[in-house]
């Protein structure tokens, strides 16, 4: 029996479509609101980042209730960069209470690139670890080996790197994770459709839904940036050198065209189960990237 | 060995300013090595301190010197009695683990640190050291091909290299190689991915009950293991 919507629609074959939102940092939620209805009924699922790149914000948690309030579909990204063992099943114990059963198991960037570098970096356990954790308290027991007194059931996805530039690895942990209990990857941002058919070669002979990660550029400048300085993002430098043929003031329009274009091949040509669109910081133009792209989650 | 840094000058200038006769205390060992706090750091301390007092004006501290050959050695302790009989203070330049025996030796006597502890490391090239190993009481190296995934990985993950790798190297320093893919290549090498394709488990931190005591099994009149 499916957990949630997003999780019988994993069960279906629909071409998914998931975004992302963040937080605000402070109390103010009148901004996320405004992006969780914008977003509530054109996607599949709407994740709510665990503060983002190590960046202080309002709760992931917090912010899966708002969107559950206004009728959306949340995905509660949880890392174990800030919290031991004991907060992590706890947490989770509390997601599944007010019906967040959609859960995205990461470990969590680095404590050094966020805003609080001299926080105490936790990472009690590792993605495959808080897989593990989130099916055992399934199983009806905690960590300690304690039985619980009503059994949460959950939803669990996680992340893979598709275009890590050695990704023999990275593949080695996503057999991890799918053995973990994994039920859907969103990878990080790809590019290249031969690099994300090559990893659905690979990741075919698993029971698990891939979508792929389509970041959105403003500008090429933006691209260069985050190829310096955001853990794991590799823009080819075809993408680069696109985006610097827009015109001045057009680099946004520039951006949501490639990732439309990208979003339709990657519908089109079959490469993936559907898309994780991340619009990092510029959500309102996810409804404009999914409508160039002839797309839509299967609410609307 | 056991890496420590210098504190600087101001910081010390500090830490000593309330009292007059300052003991400035060596370590042979492993600060001896690394530069920190051996005999010679203690003499090149001695003279930054007495400069320092002399363009202050005031010329108010009296410095002693002396190395010992362990700090964290009761047997090499013995000579304190001696050494501190008459100072306010000691500066102890041995790394955490001699500012405290000292400590302990001179229950009356403050004793401050005049170096930073750093880690437990090697020498990767002269003057270069790198932190190798995290005292973490439950050694796995046999799985992980000879290379510390707790010291190494920033996050000290377990089951693989996190999304942040680059070219081989760290999310949080271009200059500092991802364990994971070390870990990777190794393995490979050794023809034993297999090891790498297992699931490790949390740590478990009650290896690790702080403080922590060993006790030591070499029969002491024999001399070897038991």
């Amino acid at each position: 029996m499916s957990v949630s919507l997003f999780d019988e629609k994993l069960n279906s074959d629909a071409f998914l479509i998931t975004t992302e939102i963040g937080p605000p940092k402070g109390t103010d939620t009148s901004e996320i609101l405004h992006d969780i209805d914008m977003l509530k009924d054109k996607v599949d699922a709407i994740n709510v980042t665990d503060h983002q790149s190590s960046v202080m914000r309002y709760p992931s948690i917090g912010g899966c209730l708002l969107v559950k309030e206004r009728g959306g579909e949340p995905v509660l990204q949880m890392t174990c960069r800030d919290r031991n063992r004991l907060a992590l099943q706890a947490e989770l114990l509390f997601a599944y209470s007010r019906g967040v059963c959609n859960v995205l198991c990461l470990t969590g960037d680095s404590v050094d690139v966020g805003d609080h570098k001299e926080a105490k970096p936790v990472f009690d356990l590792d993605s495959v670890q808080l897989l593990r954790m989130a099916r055992l308290l399934e199983g009806g027991t905690d960590m300690g080996g304690n039985e619980l007194k009503g059994v949460p059931k959950f939803c669990l996805g996680s992340t893979v790197h598709p275009e890590a530039d050695f990704v023999e690895p990275q593949l080695v942990k996503f057999d991890k994770k799918v053995a973990a209990g994994s039920q859907f990857f969103q990878t990080q941002g790809v590019f290249d459709p031969a690099t994300l058919r090559r990893f659905m070669q690979y990741a075919s002979q698993f029971n698990v839904k891939i979508l792929a990660g389509i970041i959105v550029m403003a500008s090429a400048r933006m691209a260069k940036y985050m190829n310096d300085n955001v853990p794991g993002i590799i823009v080819p430098q075809a993408v680069i050198d696109e985006l610097a043929t827009a015109e001045k003031g057009k680099g946004l329009q520039k951006g949501i065209e490639i990732a439309a274009r990208f979003i339709r091949s990657v519908k089109e040509e079959n490469l993936a189960h559907g898309v994780h669109v991340m619009a990092v910081g510029n959500e309102r133009i996810v409804p404009d990237i999914l409508e160039a792209a002839e797309v839509s989650g299967i609410h609307a | 060995m056991i890496v420590a840094e210098a504190k600087n000058l101001t910081e010390i200038g500090k830490t000593i300013a309330p009292y007059g006769r300052i003991l400035v205390l060596g370590c042979g060992t492993c600060v001896t090595v690394c530069g920190a706090g051996g005999e010679r750091e203690v003499a090149l301390l001695h003279d930054a301190l007495r400069l320092m007092d002399m363009k202050a004006g005031n010329g108010k501290h009296v410095f002693l010197e002396c190395t010992l050959k362990r700090q964290c050695d009761p047997e090499f302790l013995d000579v304190l009695e001696e050494k501190a009989a008459n100072v306010d203070a000691v500066l102890s330049l041995g790394c955490g683990i001699g500012v405290q025996a000292v400590a302990e030796r001179l229950p009356d006597l403050p004793v401050l640190p005049g170096v930073n502890t750093s880690f437990l490391g090697m020498a990767k090239e002269w003057g270069v050291w790198d932190e190798r190993c995290a005292a973490c009481g439950d050694c796995r190296l046999d799985e992980t091909a000879g290379i510390c995934p707790i010291t190494r990985c920033t996050k000290g993950i377990l089951n693989g290299p996190c999304a942040g790798t680059k070219n081989g190297r760290c999310e949080v320093s271009k200059e500092m190689d991802c364990a994971w893919v070390l870990i990777y290549q190794r393995l490979e090498n050794m023809r034993q991915l297999e090891t790498m394709r297992r699931y490790y488990p949390p740590r478990n931190f009650r290896a690790i009950p702080r403080p922590k005591r060993v006790l030591s099994k070499i029969n002491a009149a024999g001399g070897g293991h038991e």
